[in-house]
């Protein structure tokens, strides 16, 4: 899944198509054509592997089909090098201040 | 007036009943939805209060269960206590697939750029990825971190 996600991001036009669908969340596949300089096709295909990486998730409106932008992906990317690494600091300080703590005790008992 | 939506779907390595019992149970929820719980009876038309567990008071969020379908659609109104006219409605949907769980949560009826929708859509993929973390690992993330 991860593996999708980076292919997925790896391109310009589809970051473009994020980027839009953060601007203007739920656009139709004629409104995202109407930025682009490209084919209907070319647009589609980009989608569509947006939508594999589940970087985009699509609700049918009537006759409309609605594009959104899903950064759940992204976040569990952010876990995995930032998150974690993260917790470990304040896990850290936190056991610095709880030594400094016993410390302190230590020379005012 | 023109109402905003946001749709996130996450795939989660577990049961509905799992993913169910998660969203419904502020014993697991706390764990990571940065202590915070969704409380209620889940019956529909019974009130609903996403509440910080163990903080009386402590309100965050308050609706109406318009749905309830054990383990697969839950729908809820969700109003800002302090301004009830700030109203939306959220749906989860879970869903079995091959070898695991999808989950689409639906925020509907978001007034553009207004607070909530400001918060909801920085909260949501927060809330989703600690919740997939929680599920497949036991231990949620530091969601609200950096806010």
């Amino acid at each position: 899944m991860m593996k999708a996600t980076f292919k997925a991001l790896a391109d310009e036009t589809r970051r473009k198509l994020l980027d839009e669908l953060y601007v203007n969340n739920g656009q139709t596949l004629t409104q995202l054509c109407g930025l682009f300089d490209m084919s209907r096709q070319a647009v589609t295909k980009h989608l569509y592997l947006l939508e594999s990486a589940n970087l985009v998730t699509t609700v049918w409106d009537g006759r409309e089909k609605l594009h959104y932008l899903n950064p759940v992906p992204i976040h569990e990317i952010a876990e995995r090098w930032i998150g974690k690494y993260d917790r470990q600091r304040l896990q850290a300080l936190s056991d610095l201040k709880k030594s400094l703590d016993k410390n302190k005790k230590g020379l005012t008992a | 007036m023109k109402r905003n939506q946001l749709v996130y779907v996450t795939f989660i390595r577990t049961t509905p009943k799992k993913l169910w019992d998660a969203i419904i149970k502020p014993e697991f929820a706390r764990r990571y939805w940065a202590g915070n719980g969704n409380i209620s009876d889940w019956k529909k038309g019974s009130k609903w209060q996403h509440v910080k567990v163990g903080e009386k008071d402590a309100v965050r969020i308050i609706g109406e269960v318009l749905e309830c379908k054990p383990p697969k659609c839950l729908v809820l109104t969700w109003i800002d206590p302090d301004d009830p006219s700030e109203k939306s409605r959220v749906t989860f949907e879970i869903e079995r697939l091959k070898d695991v769980v999808s989950l689409r949560v639906t925020h509907a009826g978001l007034t553009p750029r207004s607070g909530m929708e400001k918060g909801v859509s920085w909260g949501w993929p927060r809330v989703l990825s600690s919740l997939k973390s929680f599920l497949e690992t036991g231990e949620g993330l530091n969601v609200y971190t950096g806010h």
